[in-house]
């Protein structure tokens, strides 16, 4: 059983950080005051904007991730703009925004390929240096078999942590999605926090999407398969903190693991298969229905910013 | 009266935004917008074959659309759409599959199926909602990806079409389709099907419950105003579940007239895209009956004619997709819209004072 768990431990965490750092792109945003639904799209936008820059424009991996933060933040302003200027409609907007990326990554993706899809020659996997990988237990568990990108995305995630409860940014940014009246009254500029928040998202979950792309799966495809909405599941699932997300995501991480390899290993083939597939998402029903009551999720979220409201 | 009007013209900006954002990518793409857009319109009304086709793919439109505007009459935002087509669907073709049965009484049964179906896909969302006040966007998300994964792995396991195929269904065809003879005929061989008068008769029946029942108008109050609908007596948590479960029907009769009509099968890993489209459908047609009717039909005709297009001239038919999700951008601005509109209309009048007091002697109407 052990060998098992070990094998299937690094694709748990790679599968684990894409939606890792988008859930953690969402709650910027939406703690921010604004939520994100969108997250899906800005995760395909990431995800062929790496593709394209890599393989076509022949860029190095890591730049390529970037450029895709860059590009994902940029068309994240289309949701900023809509939410925070228009007053728009927070939900139908980010339902927007997944449609178009949708339509129009494939759209340039067929102009460039013909079959809409681009393959990219990745990251490889590697054994962290210094000696870390020979520790018993831990060593095979955590620093064998790793990407680059579950580091950096480990990084942003523990500098996040910093940034949101230690500095006086990170104070603004939740007081914008508690009471965006009082954060006004205190002389913070809500609109300007708030697309803070929404460009963050768009990075991080560009970021997410390239990730996808340049570690498991290897080509563009038009589609994340729903992970964005799995973030914004495992985003509720962790109330709304940076560790929870880490938690959750894990946890979504290995169900998905255990449910790609079931067919193979005995150990998993007694439990049915749509019951490890519907898993993630009962589980958020159910997390929902429990902290219905004490729900931590901002107070301000998915309302527009009404100066003269009090 | 006249606000209708200015609502009207924001929809109508909002599809010439989506053409216009649609011709600007054809033309960085470098190609023809004239001959993209000819062509797209061609593709789905050049023959009386294409236009069956149209009709087709906008029948499964209205009802989705239906779907989306039922709920967001009592101030719902169904989402789900896309799921409980699934499982209208999965529902209609298990009891085709597994039910044997004359022809007058499978089809009424696959249609009933694929309602509860959809009604229940949308209920349960709508419970969790007026108990435990979970929002119903994120509820229905979920429904959908549960929807996508309950059909991918039935389909898969419980009704492959062969040993060797296990990406589609056993086929449905015969006395089990929605498809009829003489239908097919006056449309020479289109995917057309009797799902046209259901969705036809779901917007009738939709529109008399909207404004001619006490129902109607107590889910429009919910709508309005919870709160104030509460202080008048209107059972709130009652509504919200009973506007989920119809919207959910609607979205199952959806799952029927595609997968047993248009389709005759259900593939696995799909989340189909009309119930994203039925958002756009919702809005672009205001929440009407008859508005969700045209912009479906409007929206048909682009999805039918997309691969005309591209075959005729290399453009990817995705110019389609993007156009629908252009439009749903900027109706969701429609204050973007609504004071430019403004804007321009009080520039307009700024500009004639003179004439107006030329005109004061006849009276003015206002």
């Amino acid at each position: 059983m052990w060998d098992i768990i070990l094998l299937m431990a690094p694709y748990a965490i790679a599968y684990s950080c894409p939606l890792m750092i988008t859930a953690l792109g969402g709650l910027y945003s939406e703690r921010s005051g604004v939520v994100n639904i969108g997250l899906e799209g800005l995760m395909v936008i990431g995800s062929f904007a790496a593709a394209f820059t890599i393989t076509t424009l022949g860029v190095p991996v890591w730049l390529g991730l970037v450029l895709a933060m860059l590009i994902a933040a940029a068309f994240s302003l289309l949701h900023a703009f809509a939410s925070i200027n228009l007053n728009a409609d927070q939900i139908i907007s980010g339902t927007a925004i997944n449609m178009i990326a949708g339509a129009v990554t494939v759209f340039f993706a067929r102009n460039i390929t013909g079959s809409g899809n681009i393959r990219v020659s990745g990251l490889r996997r590697f054994d962290v240096p210094f000696g870390l990988s020979n520790i018993p237990v831990i060593g095979p568990f955590f620093f064998t078999n790793t990407y680059a990108t579950t580091w950096l995305i480990l990084g942003i995630v523990a500098f996040s942590i910093f940034l949101l409860y230690k500095t006086s940014f990170g104070l603004r940014l939740r007081s914008c999605g508690e009471n965006p009246q009082a954060a006004d009254a205190a002389g913070i500029n809500v609109r300007r926090i708030r697309y803070y928040g929404v460009m963050i998202s768009g990075a991080l979950a560009g970021l997410g999407g390239a990730t996808i792309l340049v570690t498991y799966s290897g080509e563009f495809n038009g589609s994340v398969a729903g992970l964005g909405f799995l973030a914004l599941a495992s985003l509720i699932f962790g109330q709304w903190k940076p560790l929870g997300i880490v938690g959750a995501t894990l946890f979504f991480g290995a169900a998905t693991t255990i449910s790609n390899v079931s067919q193979i290993i005995p150990e998993f083939a007694a439990i049915p298969e749509i019951v490890i597939r519907v898993f993630p998402y009962v589980v958020t029903l159910l997390a929902l229905v429990m902290f219905s009551k004490s729900s931590a999720a901002p107070k301000a979220a998915g309302q527009p910013f009404d100066h003269g409201k009090r | 009266m006249k606000k209708i009007d200015k609502r009207v013209i924001t929809s109508l900006m909002a599809v010439a935004a989506g053409l216009l954002a649609g011709a600007i990518l054809i033309l960085i793409s470098g190609h023809d917008p004239v001959a993209g857009y000819y062509n797209l319109f061609r593709g789905g009304l050049i023959t009386i074959q294409r236009i069956g086709n149209s009709l087709a793919l906008s029948t499964t439109l209205i009802l989705t659309g239906l779907s989306v505007a039922f709920a967001f009459r009592t101030g719902l935002f169904n989402i789900g759409a896309a799921g409980q087509m699934l499982i209208g669907g999965l529902s209609a073709t298990v009891f085709a599959l597994f039910v044997p049965a004359p022809r007058f009484v499978m089809i009424p049964c696959v249609i009933l199926a694929a309602l509860l179906g959809g009604a229940v896909w949308g209920a349960i969302p709508g419970f969790l909602k007026a108990l435990f006040n979970v929002n119903e966007v994120v509820g229905t998300i979920m429904m959908n990806w549960i929807a996508y994964w309950i059909v991918s792995v039935f389909v898969r396991t419980t009704i492959p079409e062969s040993e060797y195929v296990t990406t589609v269904s056993r086929p449905i065809t015969g006395d089990m389709s929605l498809r009829v003879g003489w239908l097919t005929n006056i449309f020479s061989g289109s995917f057309i099907n009797i799902g046209l008068f259901i969705a036809v008769i779901a917007a009738i029946v939709i529109h008399f419950l909207l404004n001619k029942t006490t129902l109607g108008f107590e889910l429009k109050s919910v709508g309005f105003n919870r709160h104030g609908a509460e202080y008048a007596g209107i059972p709130v948590n009652r509504s919200i579940v009973l506007a989920m479960t119809i919207a959910g029907g609607l979205a199952g009769l959806a799952g029927v007239t595609f997968y047993l009509g248009y389709q005759h099968n259900m593939q696995v890993n799909v989340l189909p895209p009309q119930g994203y489209d039925g958002i756009a459908i919702s809005l672009l047609g205001l929440g009407t009956p008859a508005g969700v009717v045209i912009s479906a039909i409007f929206f048909g005709i682009m999805q039918a004619g997309k691969n005309f297009m591209s075959a005729q001239t290399q453009i990817p038919p995705e110019i389609a997709d993007t156009i629908i999700a252009v439009i749903i951008y900027f109706a969701a601005t429609a204050i973007l819209m609504r004071r430019l509109i403004d804007y321009l209309g009080k520039r307009r009048r700024d500009k004639k004072p003179i004439d107006i007091v030329k005109d004061e002697p006849k009276g003015g109407e206002s």
